[in-house]
């Protein structure tokens, strides 16, 4: 939730020195409030992923020009010609002080987004999420988390394969190397998956209750009438005219789709084995996201300009103090919210010393998630 | 507990039915284990009590499996899951969250259970198992012998009346695979659980099981006590062995009983020593050097300061428990770690800084799952291959195909081969390049005792023709059959090295059975004995 607010707040703006900020939040959280845990380091990862976003944003502007029409003429590359049936593209030409800002405003303001995506990732446990999701939900979540913990199992399957090409002479270097792999990796996550789907079987996955005929069918009416129903809200709202009647259908909608999730649930026989409490910190956590993109979203609307510095002329941006202090409330969950247990000196002796062993300790961390205290009677630290 | 009646599978593409004619009733609270060869139907009939059998890899199911009552043709195996608790070879295919705790949970959340007695049941278990130290610990950091206790666990927590495990013990360590066992005691005898068990290394197991059913290829399967079945089942571990050997009746199970029994084939064999081990140990040119060799993995030194040379001629045995760098070991001798101090040297070479294409001629690994190795299409495709990646002539692979294990069939594709054969065409592409250093990465794992026996001949004969051999195993029986040479690696540092008896008979963790019986004597294997008994004659 918080990392949405801010992500949604970065959508509000294009203000180099506020987007900057809200990344600098989000960092300094992580930072904060990160465990050990494996999917903590896809922060980095998200990162690099920002940096290179913006790289290619500006590279575009370079390369194919931009539609901002700007005066200062930084330099000129060659312009190449290109058939008739291509008129609208331009490659190479004018490169303007304007066009460049434009990009760069652009490509901040995307990367910032995927800063707090990263955040979120970085903060929050996959498994954790999916606790958190309705019981008719359920089992498209397990899908989903499944498919995020085969990532680091591909990688690991690339890197073993390519270490066996090594050892039947051939070079394990180069793209050819990678590629050739492929088909064995995917030979090997196909046994995988189906290895954990009988395992999963096997344990009760999918049990369901008796549910009477009626209530099924009207859970997937309700399903049915209500996505068909935010569908058509959705188009009416995004093509110009249609918003008068699309609002009440939306809402319609998602009650229906909603009631439809609602009863679907009373299928699924699962219960929760310490579900996750949801208490003071998780409201200032959630309630911060919000607040930032509120307050972001009504100052924009207040003072555009101030949101939104113009290109032409390019001008130095202002920083907003109300914004400013608005998103600083973004560093809330930093405090709030409990340090993440440090389990690393719990190891026992058992097998210490092993190389799995040692390595894999410093993983065995968790995670707080900014939705989490560990309060539950009996938990160890 | 569990009948099986008139119960036969056939798979789609198979000729003939998998098992055929099963008709058997297991007790409640008994342990009772399944032994035969490889491709026995083993594990199908371990799927049929899971349900997982026919409903989920498809194929026919005759006659009725009943577990509890329930009939597995009109249950599925989530509807058996409160009843049946499967746990197979590799734990972590079965985990499906990721801390000790949450798996611990997760069978009980799938049937709904109220938490109250979900939070009972997981500390319960913690305890059981003596897991409670490693509740909030990531699956994925805990050692092979911790994970299959969690995975154990994890279908415990439900209660289940029977427990369904494939080869729980065939990736552990001595002290892992003890850890699995003394738990699966511990169930059958407090919590009255039905235990049904396949499992290779029997001299692991055997002591253990109050039944043993026996299945044979192309034989009607054989319910009986462990003594009568060991008596003239094909695969027995060494103890039955000697014990045949020796024509003790009834014959011993453990080698407590052996040794009680062992007095007299003691005292007989007493002045005499095995045959010893060919002089070739330590004499061969060196063809591998390490020495002072750290290496790193991530941040910890997963090898610290070994110095280890390896000469030709010689089967060298590298053991120590999980995680002990072994592998890394075997990856620093053919380039894959770069050393982060001292080095290696093959033939002159410095492995990691050599072209794979030259190095394949100097030093080759099979890896731990021979899989790795393997893309053909075909086993003739893939030998192609190999004779490509080599540069050797066309057909050199094949021959040697032929040579390890004839009538090995040329369409079928490398995957569907059985565990032995593929780990022979695996070392066979390996030897194509005609390196005189060969490493093998756990070699015995899934093979049964006639894939193990092919093996030792197999290596026995590369070592006679002056190939140096190095193979990491957990499997004492096959290094002391095998051996000339032991080497124990512990956290990274050799910790004991040199010919085999010498090193094994000082440890009870590594020391074979036969050793065991009948120490102080220098007997490690049920050949050697058989071998004096000759040359001492039948009433010595």
């Amino acid at each position: 939730m918080w990392a949405l607010g801010l992500g949604a707040a970065a959508t509000r703006t294009t203000n180099p020195l506020v987007l900057l900020l809200l990344a600098a939040v989000a960092g300094y959280v992580v930072a904060a409030r990160r465990g050990d845990a494996p999917w903590s380091r896809s922060y980095g990862a998200f990162l690099r992923l920002g940096l290179l976003v913006l790289g290619i944003r500006l590279l575009f502007a370079v390369v194919l020009g931009s539609p901002v029409p700007g005066t200062h003429v930084l330099l000129t590359l060659p312009e190449v010609p290109l058939p008739a049936w291509a008129q609208g593209v331009r490659i190479g030409g004018r490169v303007t002080a304007e066009g460049l800002l434009a990009a760069l405003y652009d490509g901040l303001r995307l990367a910032t987004l995927l800063v707090c995506v990263g955040a979120a990732n970085a903060l929050a446990s996959p498994a954790r999420l999916l606790r958190t999701l309705p019981g008719a939900l359920y089992e498209a979540g397990v899908a989903v988390v499944v498919a995020m913990t085969f990532a680091p199992n591909l990688v690991a399957d690339v890197q073993r394969l390519r270490a066996a090409r090594r050892l039947r002479g051939r070079s394990d270097r180069g793209v050819a190397a990678v590629l050739s792999v492929g088909l064995p990796v995917l030979e090997g996550a196909l046994e995988r998956s189906v290895a954990l789907a009988a395992a999963m079987d096997t344990r009760g996955f999918g049990r369901t209750a008796a549910v009477p005929r009626r209530i099924a069918v009207l859970t997937a009416g309700l399903t049915l009438a209500g996505l068909l129903g935010i569908c058509l809200a959705a188009y009416g709202l995004l093509t110009a005219g249609g918003a008068g009647w699309a609002v009440p259908v939306l809402v319609i909608g998602l009650a229906a789709a909603f009631a439809g999730l609602l009863l679907g649930g009373r299928r699924s026989v699962r219960t929760r084995h310490r579900p996750d409490p949801w208490a003071l910190p998780e409201w200032l956590t959630a309630g911060s996201g919000v607040a930032v993109a509120a307050a972001t979203a009504w100052l924009a609307a207040l003072d555009p300009l101030a949101f939104a510095p113009t290109v032409v002329p390019p001008t130095a941006p202002v920083l907003p103090v109300a914004a400013a202090a608005a998103v600083l409330f973004g560093l809330l969950p930093a405090f709030v919210t409990p340090v993440p247990p440090d389990t690393t000196g719990t190891t026992t002796g058992s097998t210490a010393g092993s190389t799995t062993e040692a390595t894999a300790t410093k993983a065995a961390g968790k995670a707080t998630t900014t939705a989490r205290t560990p309060s539950g009677p009996g938990r160890t630290p | 507990m569990i009948t099986f009646e008139q119960v036969g599978v056939q798979y789609a593409d198979a000729e003939a039915p998998t098992i055929e004619g099963v008709d058997l009733t297991v007790p409640e609270g008994e342990l009772c284990l399944l032994v035969g060869p490889s491709g026995s139907g083993k594990s199908t009939l371990l799927g049929t009590v899971s349900g997982l059998v026919p409903h989920f890899t498809g194929g026919v199911l005759h006659g009725r499996v009943t577990v509890g009552g329930r009939d597995t043709r009109e249950h599925r195996p989530r509807e058996l899951a409160d009843l049946v608790g499967t746990v197979g070879q590799d734990p972590r295919a079965h985990f499906v969250t990721d801390t000790v705790e949450d798996e611990l949970a997760y069978g009980m959340e799938s049937l709904g259970l109220p938490s109250d007695v979900m939070r009972r049941r997981v500390e319960e278990t913690l305890d059981l198992l003596g897991l409670a130290e490693l509740r909030q610990r990531a699956l994925g950091s805990l050692s092979g012998g911790q994970q299959q206790r969690v995975a154990i666990g994890s279908v415990l927590t439900v209660h289940p009346k029977v427990l369904v495990l494939d080869e729980p013990t065939s990736a552990l360590d001595p002290g892992a695979a003890e850890e699995v066992l003394a738990v699966l005691q511990r169930l059958v005898h407090d919590l009255g659980t039905t235990v049904l068990m396949a499992e290779h290394r029997l001299e692991r197991v055997v002591q253990y099981a109050d039944q043993v059913l026996l299945l044979t290829p192309g034989a009607p399967p054989v319910l009986g006590e462990p003594a009568e079945i060991m008596a003239h089942s094909p695969v027995h571990p060494p103890v039955v062995g000697l014990g045949r050997l020796a024509g003790w009746h009834p014959l011993p199970l453990t080698v407590r009983d052996a040794r009680r029994r062992a007095a007299g084939l003691r005292a007989r064999l007493d002045g005499h020593r095995p045959p010893a081990a060919p002089a070739a140990s330590a004499t061969g040119t060196p063809l591998a050097t390490a020495s002072r060799l750290v290496v790193r993995r991530g941040p910890v030194p997963a090898l610290r300061g070994v110095d280890l040379t390896l000469h030709a001629g010689t089967i060298t045995a590298l053991m120590g428990r999980n995680g002990a760098g072994k592998s890394t070991l075997l990856g620093a001798l053919v380039g894959l770690h770069a050393p982060a101090s001292g080095s290696v040297d093959i033939g002159g070479r410095t492995p990691h800084r050599t072209r794979p294409a030259e190095l394949v001629r100097h030093v080759g690994l099979v890896p731990q799952d021979p899989r790795d190795l393997l893309y053909g299409e075909s086993v003739t495709a893939e030998c192609a291959s190999a004779d490509h990646d080599a540069g050797a002539e066309p057909g050199t692979c094949r021959a040697l195909v032929e040579r390890l294990l004839p009538g090995l069939p040329d369409a079928v594709h490398p995957r569907d081969l059985s565990e032995g054969q593929r780990l022979t065409l695996a070392l066979a592409v390996v030897l194509t390049a005609r390196p005189p250093l060969i490493l093998l990465d756990e070699p015995t794992r899934g093979l049964d005792y006639a894939a193990k026996a092919r093996l030792v001949e197999i290596l026995r004969g590369l070592a006679a023709e002056g190939h140096g051999v190095l193979l990491a195993t957990h499997d004492v029986e096959l290094a002391a059959e095998l051996s000339d040479r032991t080497a124990v690696l512990a956290d990274g540092e050799i910790v004991a090295d040199g010919p085999t008896p010498e090193v094994v008979l000082g440890s009870p963790a590594f020391a074979p059975q036969v050793a065991k019986i009948l120490a102080p004597g220098p007997w490690l294997t049920v050949r050697q004995v058989a071998g004096a008994l000759d040359r001492i004659g039948p009433d010595a």
